[in-house]
């Protein structure tokens, strides 16, 4: 099956009580795509993701995994998908091995192949020197790359990932974005993944951007930042109102006033840089050029930099500097 | 979901209570002690004022399989905590989200807390001849079904209250609150019959006196008169199989009550 859809959403649709959580969200993703799923908390990511994996009714609209309606055959989707959450699934007082079996067994793997999985797994996200230690002696990179571990024991179609490398550091980060990538090569695995981090979420192939409950932008990554026309400017002059208006009126483009600064796009960045220099009647204390990052695309389409609607969890202000740090690798 | 997606359900969480029972040697130690401690103290206490109840029959032997059955109440609503504590560390998701049964799921968190409380049981059955009294394999064997039978339908009730509680504690405190009337007003320490009015009222309504009764109409054999066998509801003594039926169920009831709460949960 060529191109096949393994995940085929048309106006996904959730309510709780009066509150519309989720609306008229429409998703398609091939085999073997790597989709990532970004919106400041709140957004409906997760409620998307609890409904696409079974865990949550929709109150309106369809939605399909691996040809598998998510309301009617449930066990079948079920058995197409692996899961990782952004709280840890782990039973600590089992072994990363016993943690694997019951995970076989509720899964049904079939006892012949199931020992040979396991091991196999464990080595690729090198956990098999410790697989008879407790669980509740791994370390956050440990129990994630484990929790990946059990998500494919079954031989999934599609891995769901929600905030897969929250709060780890950068080495275990890199090496789980290895694991998936190999396994998108080898297994035709189609990946499904929500992210705060904007360097993560440049390997994706697509990045669908939700705000309020329902897509407001879906491209390539590199198609949302040209979408975002050109460079982007930035300068900083004593008086951050009075720059935004010169610059609306004398480019015609709508400025983002945000720290201080003055932000906007220009089609050609170093070309507009020694013209614009020479003619702004303001004082300029700083000014640079930059390509345009996802920061800019979501702070643009949502109004909100990527943290900004966070809880303010420990985990996540913990990954809001990695975040920052992400952002600038280009 | 098919019959199949049920029984792996069942059979993989009912394992996995039975095996964080018996590798929790705290626990296995706890559970024996308590009831133990429950039986020297208040064997010990009233044994002298008490005196002997009917020919061959002490406080100690009379409160032996009360202290059975306590035990194993303890045992079957700790199924609602483990509903409660998975929940909290996340496990809960895991279970949620395999191929199979949720009714499966009830099932196996009952059946496995049934299997610990019989466990238990079987422990205390088996030092039952160096404390009250030499016991017959025939017994030991009869016991078995009215053992899970209670402890199945028990342990339905706290997955019903674990289903809507979410935080160790309030369980912890919820159960406090349960347990104590439950144990107290069952028989254990002293016959139904022999209680104030209010009291075998009380106890009557409670459905865990007739679990203790039955347990001990078969420990103590049909046992001589006076041992404080038998409870009377409405001017009818109830046969050791009206109150396994009853007991039965109630449990059905209960299981039921569980499999609903823990479906309607997305």
């Amino acid at each position: 099956m060529p191109d096949m859809e393994m995940i085929d959403a048309q106006y996904l649709g959730r309510r709780f009580g009066r509150t519309e959580a989720v609306r008229e969200v429409s998703i398609r993703v091939a085999e073997g795509e790597i989709y990532g799923f970004l919106g400041p908390n709140g957004a409906g990511k997760t409620t998307t993701i609890n409904m696409l994996c079974t865990l949550l009714r929709p109150t309106s609209g369809r939605a399909s995994v691996n040809g598998f309606d998510v309301a009617r055959q449930r066990s079948d989707v079920r058995r197409s998908i692996g899961l990782v959450f952004q709280q840890s699934t782990l039973d600590d007082s089992l072994s990363a091995l016993q943690n694997l079996r019951f995970h076989a067994l509720a899964y049904g793997v079939s006892a012949d192949i199931r020992e040979r999985r396991i091991r196999d797994l464990l080595v690729l996200v090198e956990l098999w020197e410790r697989r008879s230690g407790s669980v509740r002696s791994f370390s956050g990179g440990m129990r994630r790359r484990l929790e990946i571990a059990r998500g494919l024991l079954h031989r999934p179609r599609v891995l769901f990932l929600d905030e897969p490398t929250l709060g780890l550091d950068p080495q275990t980060r890199r090496r789980i974005w290895e694991y998936l990538i190999e396994l998108r090569a080898r297994e035709r695995l189609t990946i499904f993944l929500t992210t705060h981090y904007m360097d993560e979420a440049e390997q994706c192939d697509r990045i669908a951007i939700i705000d309020h409950g329902g897509i407001v932008a879906l491209d390539t990554p590199n198609g949302l930042k040209g979408a975002m026309g050109g460079d982007l400017i930035t300068i900083t002059t004593p008086d951050s109102h009075s720059a935004a208006n010169e610059v609306r009126q004398r480019y015609g483009v709508t400025p983002v006033v945000a720290d201080g600064t003055v932000r906007f796009p220009v089609p050609a960045g170093e070309e507009f840089l020694p013209d614009f220099v020479r003619s702004f009647s303001l004082p300029l204390e700083a000014i640079s050029v930059r390509r345009p990052t996802l920061d800019d695309v979501f702070l643009r389409l949502t109004g909100r930099a990527i943290r900004d609607g966070n809880d303010g969890s420990g985990l996540g202000v913990g990954g809001a500097e990695g975040d920052k740090r992400g952002a600038e690798v280009r | 979901m098919t019959m199949s997606e049920l029984y792996r359900g069942a059979w993989v969480v009912a394992c996995r209570e039975v095996l964080g029972f018996i590798r929790n040697r705290a626990r296995v130690l706890a559970s024996l002690t308590f009831p133990l401690l429950f039986l020297a103290i208040f064997g010990a206490g009233f044994s002298n004022v008490v005196g002997v109840m009917a020919r061959g029959v002490n406080l100690v032997t009379f409160m032996y399989p009360g202290i059975i059955a306590m035990a194993v109440l303890t045992s079957a609503l700790s199924a609602g905590m483990s509903v409660v504590s998975d929940r909290e560390s996340g496990f809960l998701r895991e279970i949620m989200v395999a191929p199979v049964n949720r009714a499966g799921i009830v099932l196996g968190k009952a059946a496995g807390a049934a299997g610990v409380a019989l466990l238990q049981a079987l422990m205390l059955l088996t030092i039952a001849p160096f404390l009250v009294r030499s016991l017959d394999v025939g017994v030991v064997v009869k016991l078995v079904p009215i053992v899970t039978i209670l402890a199945l339908g028990l342990a339905g009730l706290g997955i019903l209250i674990g289903a809507f509680i979410t935080s160790q504690q309030g369980y912890q405190t919820l159960l406090q609150l349960l347990v104590f009337p439950m144990v107290f007003l069952a028989g254990v320490f002293f016959p139904v019959e022999r209680a104030p009015l209010w009291m075998a009222i009380l106890s009557k309504v409670n459905p865990v006196t007739y679990g203790v009764d039955a347990i001990r109409q078969t420990f103590l054999g049909s046992g001589p008169a006076g041992a404080g066998l038998g409870v009377t509801v409405l001017g009818h003594t109830m046969t050791l199989a009206e109150e396994v039926v009853m007991v039965g169920a109630l449990g059905i009831v209960l299981l039921t009550g569980a499999m609903w709460a823990f479906g309607r949960q997305e």
